[in-house]
């Protein structure tokens, strides 16, 4: 690694921190549900990000694996939040309608 | 100085440190949002989130294995289970009176002072003669890759030396996970019942407790109300 390269994704790394930060913020302050939401998957997403070349910084590029399991996981956990929301439950089909669901006795 | 930052290149040492630190600061004010917040959802985001970045600190750590642990369990199974508890529980935490917190608050203090007492009796970094590199481990790390061809020795103690522990740990993880799964009634029927007290049916829909159960309010109406 060129020490260019070397300061260049330091300067990132520093820049996904502090937007990293700013989601927290966002997270925190609310107000209401879906920013929480949206900054949840978008600090993620950051996580993701930060990962990759932070692992390029300490020299250990196979970090980049974990990276992949965060942005697969970070999917996961949005859809399952967004189910809880619309259905009240997790078990249900993507493609399935609420009326449907709910109105099912068995 | 940790191991990372010393493998690092030398110009990067002192970043890498303020990255770290950065890290560990984030985690901090996370942990004290969820102390304070009142949103249980709230507290489950933040709680994913917490796990996120305490994963990039074991990465950070040279711990990959455990940073791919924290990654799985933590930001994706318990958000998820914690969810599913949320169906079953209530979607607002009420405030602790002060006299049970103060209980807690000494537990968390004694637990901080012995870690903290307890740190004095560490072997210093990289120190030949620790538990960690004179007992059986230097054994492993020498013959792990003549006797079972596995490169990562993690994953050849784990399955192969340790493979009966391993095998009951799993077992006990499948139980635990039945219990869960059981308690939080992922199979659909979750706050679903019925009886028949002396001939007479009686069900979730038709109980007096189940008045106010079911939410009419719109999507948008109750994220205003979680809020």
């Amino acid at each position: 690694m060129s020490p260019l390269m070397g300061y260049f994704m330091l300067g990132s790394a520093f820049l996904l921190i502090i937007s990293m930060a700013l989601m927290l913020m966002r997270l925190i302050g609310g107000p209401t549900l879906y920013d929480r939401l949206l900054a949840v998957n978008s600090f993620g997403t950051k996580t993701v990000l930060f990962l990759c070349v932070f692992c390029f910084i300490i020299g250990r590029p196979d970090g980049v694996d974990i990276a992949l399991l965060y942005a697969l996981m970070n999917f996961i956990a949005t859809i399952a939040v967004l189910k809880f929301f619309n259905y009240r439950a997790l078990d249900v089909g993507l493609m399935q309608r609420d009326e449907t669901r709910r109105g099912d006795p068995s | 100085m940790n191991l990372i930052a010393a493998a690092a290149e030398p110009a990067f040492v002192v970043p890498v440190l303020l990255l770290d630190i950065s890290l560990l600061a984030l985690l901090v004010i996370v942990a004290i949002a969820i102390v304070r917040m009142r949103s249980l959802f709230g507290i489950v985001m933040l709680q994913g989130v917490y796990s996120l970045v305490s994963a990039a600190w074991f990465v950070s750590l040279d711990a990959v294995d455990v940073a791919f642990t924290e990654a799985a369990v933590g930001a994706g199974v318990s958000t998820v289970l914690m969810l599913s508890a949320m169906l079953l529980a209530d979607r607002k935490s009420s405030p602790v009176p002060m006299r049970r917190q103060l209980g807690a608050l000494a537990v968390v203090i004694l637990a901080g002072v012995a870690m903290l007492y307890a740190v004095g009796d560490m072997p210093a970094f990289g120190d030949v003669n620790s538990p960690a590199n004179s007992y059986v481990g230097m054994d492993f790390i020498a013959k792990t890759a003549e006797e079972i061809q596995i490169p990562n020795v993690v994953t050849a103690v784990l399955a192969s030396y340790r493979g009966y522990d391993t095998f009951g740990e799993v077992v006990v993880i499948f139980s635990a996970g039945l219990g869960v799964l059981l308690l939080l009634g992922l199979n659909g029927n979750a706050g679903r019942w019925e009886a028949k007290p002396n001939g007479q049916v009686i069900n979730d829909r038709t109980a007096p407790s189940a008045a106010g159960v079911e939410d009419t309010r719109t999507v948008d109406q109750k994220a205003e109300g979680d809020a």
